[in-house]
């Protein structure tokens, strides 16, 4: 509960929070998303999986991931208010409906960005030359692994927003809709993502390591 | 004083945290604390005054982000000239009677380089070089590189420092909680690059605190032989009233680091959270404290970004197929470019069992240095284990060696002063871990006495450049005894000589000792195990051979080197079950076609059906069968294009999914492999390619890749002569490579939306220099619409359109022909 309690006390303050960081030693797999991820849909994958020699792809992946995956994440909350153009005011500068659409009624938000580290890159770029369908597969549980701890992340930040008497909005991340993946620029630094996370951005607004999400979550 | 006499007999204390001292001094966020040393510079001298007060002897310049990324030059000289300045004066004010020290303050630059991100590695160096030649310039007394997180940065940074400056240099890095760089560099990984390149002391700051550095720090004193420094933050951060506290106070950090001191930590300071009073009470905490002296390991060590080889224990296991000695195919592939081969070679052998790699890529007719370099680059894109350099041209080792992200081993200098003297100094440089073959002027002695005494000729040599003997590795050189039945006893001889009088590491070529001799393994096999047993530590060796794998694990396994046997158990459980060896005839005849070439539905041999259900292996082995009576291109046409066909439309009709598509892909290509090897002992010309030159990249500024070598990957097996640009490629480089080719069709590739507009740049270029060539384009962000205004010819969907696309314009041009 340590996580939940901290982000209670960090949505308490009623001001903008410096960044803090969790890392979590595991994070459950979600098996579905993941070979969705490898471009297998949900309908198909009872089938692939009846393959004896994909099933043993399937635990060669898991068991590297296991060796490479970190799971860093680092937040911080922030009130919000309207800006005379009625969208929302936040530590980066947009103009987003759709966002504005999705904090609606929100007096606050959580913005985090979160990463699995570089060693699944590694493990992907070697088995993408070597063993193309190893690597198509550690694509995608590097997709679900980062998902994964999204959502692990969420899960207590809708505890938190709960015991406070909140809800939670879906989250939003740059790069969806109308939200440019430009405000990475701005996003980033707000979390010393790069220091305290590994996280550099490209000139063309790329994340490194790629397994890595910004996103945010509207409380109301 | 200079700074390297002071630390001899003393610790050396750094200053602690800027950052936070900055931001209660008014520096708001966004703004950028550089500035302050021309804005405020009396509160950095506060500031920097009140660590030398605490007993820092070196203050670190405020310079941590000056580079010329984030400012132009002359603000950048402006400022960095300031951040020295202020140092100095603040040293000066000081009431502090301890030696005082300024240090340019270095850290990353905040760009992840390739193969990671998209900033190149040369590009890094001239940017740290810059701040570098300013801050020298000013009048510091050491370089100090620090929070870097990835090992290749910390090189490009340190070689800028080497570059323009004979100053101390101090290099420091910032650990996860896993102990390893963000980049996966274990501490020694680091350790062996960072004292090859002659840093004066090394060792971590930032990212966590004392009490969590412990492993860290202790494997850097287990390996370096240079000092070790600590700067940790004051524990972890915490939100606390809106403000950022730390966990760790004066009393317990200046506990914890005391520890460290006792261990051996020979220069120690504070990070994020730290303040004067943290420094203040490590000062006051080691004076009841022998500082432990620095010794000389006598490691000998190499590395890749990822981790650290030792030489001398148990014994190293060298790949040597990355080498076109002898080999036609090869040979080819270094001819076509096609770098995809050599990977391939390389992870082969990566899976076989071998700690490093050997990479020759000389051939008379090929730009050596280019290529020893863009191999370099994109071998340890794909594998992390140490690279052994391997060619006689200086300008290929030092292009190799430069680009090349740890330590690398070096092959090879001998005992001629004119290779000695041209290849020490990049070793002097850049680091290095050099074979030394045991020959000179007057070729290779008969004895083993006289090759020791050359060996202890190089060994003199090499202490002239400041290359101690435990970064050499002696060859005495495996002669075959099929002409001189006395040359096997010389190379044991001299092996033992070296290893055991002058503690020298030794290698060897092994297979030449049999070259001449009926069925080669046997005597192989048994010269390495005698010289293993005489204390060979390396051998250049065939992964593939088993006998030699044999004689690799029962040696570890009867020498006390593998503990309770479990790697021999897990190698001979793995061993492939003993077989008759059938008749390549037999197997053939078994297993020849039934039914006409791909008329049907299903596959209609048993070639067809390893490709369809994606077996590689089954798949190699029948086609290298086949060839014994079909023509290597017969069979691309009649059985590997129709099972490709076979999958290909049930991938279109949704019956089977990319990964088997994939599996398939895979088999095919083993198929050509096959094929190509037929082809290139036949030297029958283009390595059948039948179809015409693909051009295909993914465009400038974006890194995603993934779909475009599954397409690259189909179109191959299709039999279209893929060119395959990369990642993040610039607009005209695709434009000079259709030309080059002339080729009919381009394919690029984009995922994001912020790289479409290059997209378009491209295909613009495209028609004004090459009108001829149809685009299709693909990519996560694309659709019809997208397609259309950018002026593409097609837009394809996924690989099999891609394939269908590339089949009409090659049918037509093939049609224009006739």
């Amino acid at each position: 509960m340590e996580h939940v309690d901290r982000i209670i006390e960090a949505l308490r303050v009623q001001k903008r929070t410096v960044p803090q960081y969790f890392e979590y030693d595991e994070v459950p797999l979600n098996e579905m998303e993941w070979l969705r991820y490898a471009c297998i849909p949900i309908r198909d994958q009872q089938v692939v999986k009846e393959d004896s020699k994909f099933t043993a792809s399937m635990a060669k992946a898991l068991a590297f991931a296991r060796d490479e995956c970190v799971f860093r994440l680092g937040f911080l909350a922030t009130p919000i208010s309207r800006g005379e153009d009625g969208f929302p005011v936040l530590p980066f500068a947009q103009k987003s409906e759709k966002l504005k659409n999705n904090l609606e009624g929100c007096s606050a938000v959580v913005l985090f960005a979160a990463t699995v580290g570089s060693g699944m890159d590694r493990m992907i770029r070697r088995f993408e030359k070597s063993d193309p369908q190893m690597g198509l597969l550690l694509q995608g549980l590097g997709a679900e692994r980062v998902e994964s701890l999204c959502d692990l992340f969420n899960a207590e930040v809708d505890a938190a927003a709960q015991s406070l008497g909140h809800n939670t909005c879906h989250r939003f991340s740059p790069g969806y809709g109308d939200l440019p993946i430009e405000v990475q620029k701005e996003f980033l630094p707000l979390l010393d993502a790069e220091r305290r996370l590994g996280i550099l951005l490209s000139d063309s607004y790329l994340m490194a390591p790629s397994k890595s999400v910004t996103a945010i979550i509207g409380i109301r | 004083m200079n700074i390297l006499d002071y630390m001899k007999d003393h610790f050396l204390f750094l200053d602690g945290g800027m950052g936070t001292l900055l931001q209660e001094a008014g520096l708001q966020p966004g703004e950028l604390p550089e500035r302050w040393n021309v804005s405020h510079p009396e509160e950095i001298i506060r500031i920097q005054k009140s660590y030398y007060d605490a007993g820092s002897n070196v203050v670190l310049s405020n310079t941590f982000g000056a580079n010329g990324l984030k400012f132009g030059d002359e603000e950048l000289e402006t400022l960095v000239t300031a951040a020295v300045k202020n140092a100095r004066e603040a040293a000066a004010r000081s009431t502090g009677t301890q030696e005082k020290f300024v240090a340019l303050d270095i850290g990353p630059l905040g760009k992840l380089l390739k193969p990671y991100g998209d900033y190149e590695f040369e590009d890094a160096v001239t940017m740290y070089s810059k701040t570098v030649k300013f801050g020298v310039a000013a009048g510091v007394d050491l370089v100090f590189i620090e929070t870097m997180n990835d090992s290749y940065d910390t090189k490009a940074a340190l070689l800028a420092v080497k570059e323009n400056t004979d100053l101390p240099v101090f290099v420091s890095n910032a650990y996860g909680s896993d102990g390893k760089l963000m980049t996966g560099a274990s501490p020694a990984a680091m350790v062996a690059m960072l004292e090859g390149m002659h840093a004066d002391a090394i060792g971590a700051n930032c990212s966590l605190g004392p009490d969590q550095l412990v492993g860290v720090v202790e494997e850097y004193l287990e390996y370096a032989s240079v000092p070790v420094l600590l700067k940790p933050n004051a524990g972890l951060p915490r939100a606390e009233n809106g403000k950022t506290v730390y966990d760790v106070f004066p009393p317990e950090f200046s506990e914890s680091v005391g520890k460290l001191l006792e261990k051996g930590v020979r220069i120690a300071g504070g990070c994020c959270g730290t303040t004067p009073d943290y420094i203040r009470a490590v000062v006051e905490k080691s004076k009841s404290i022998t500082p432990v002296p620095v010794t000389e390991k006598d490691l000998s060590l190499v590395s890749s970004y990822t981790h650290a080889v030792k030489f001398g224990e148990s014994p190293i296991l060298i790949g040597e197929r990355i080498n076109p000695t002898g080999k036609k195919r090869f040979q080819q592939a270094l001819r076509e470019n096609d770098i995809d081969y050599i990977l391939g070679e390389a992870l082969k052998q990566q899976d076989a069992g071998v700690q490093l790699l050997d990479v020759n890529v000389g051939l008379p007719e090929i730009d050596e240095p280019a290529f020893l370099l863009r191999a370099v680059k994109e071998l340890q894109a794909v594998t992390d284990l140490p690279l052994q350099l391997d060619t006689t041209d200086p300008v290929a080792m030092e292009a190799g060696l430069r680009a090349y992200n740890g330590k690398a081993m070096v092959n090879s200098v001998n005992g001629k002063e004119e290779v000695m003297n041209m290849i020490f100094p990049l070793v002097a440089k850049y680091g290095g871990f050099v074979v030394a073959l045991t020959l000179d002027e007057g070729g290779i002695p008969d004895t083993a006495e006289e090759r020791v005494a050359i060996a202890e000729k190089i060994i003199k040599k090499a202490a002239e450049y400041g290359i101690s003997k435990k970064d050499l590795i002696f060859d005495p050189l495996a002669m075959t005894i099929s002409a001189d039945t006395t040359a096997a006893l010389a190379t044991m001889q001299a092996v033992h000589s070296i290893r055991h009088d002058l503690k020298v590491n030794t290698s060897l070529g092994i297979s030449n000792v049999s070259f001449g001799l009926p069925s080669r393994n046997i005597i192989t096999s048994t010269f390495f195990a005698l010289c293993l047993q005489d204390g060979l530590s390396a051998a250049i060796m065939n992964p593939y051979s088993q006998e030699m794998m044999n004689v690799y694990h029962a040696f570890r396994a009867l020498h006390n080197m593998d503990e309770n046997c479990m790697d021999y158990i897990t190698y001979a459980q793995n061993l492939p079950a003993p077989t008759a060896a059938p008749a390549a005839g037999a197997a053939t005849s078994a297993e020849k076609p039934s039914s006409p070439e791909g008329s049907g539905e299903g596959p209609s041999s048993e070639l067809q059906k390893a490709i369809v259900r994606g077996l590689k292996e089954k798949t190699g082995s029948l086609t290298k069968a086949m060839l014994a009576e079909k023509k290597p291109l017969e069979i691309i046409q009649s059985e590997v294009i129709p099972a490709l066909n076979i999958v290909g439309a049930d991938f279109e009709k949704k019956k089977v999914y990319l990964p088997q598509l994939l599996m398939a892909a895979e088999a095919a290509k083993s198929a050509f492999e096959e094929v190509k090897i037929a082809m290139a002992a036949s030297d029958d010309g283009n390595g059948g390619s039948s179809r015409c030159p693909f051009v295909i990249a993914t465009v400038h500024g974006d890194i995603h890749d993934i779909g475009k070598n599954i397409v690259k990957l189909i179109l191959e097996n299709y039999g279209f002569a893929v060119s395959d640009l990369g990642k993040d490629v610039p607009e005209q480089e695709v434009v000079d490579e259709v030309i080059r080719l002339h080729a009919p069709i381009v394919g690029l590739s984009a995922l994001m939306t912020t790289t479409v507009p290059a997209m378009e740049e491209t295909i613009k270029l495209l028609r004004e220099q090459a009108p001829w060539a149809k685009v299709c384009v693909g990519g996560a962000v694309l659709t019809q619409e997208y397609a259309d205004a950018i002026g593409a010819d097609k837009y394809c969907r996924d690989a099999m359109e891609t394939v269908r696309y590339a089949e009409e314009i090659d049918q037509a041009l093939k049609e224009g022909k006739e």
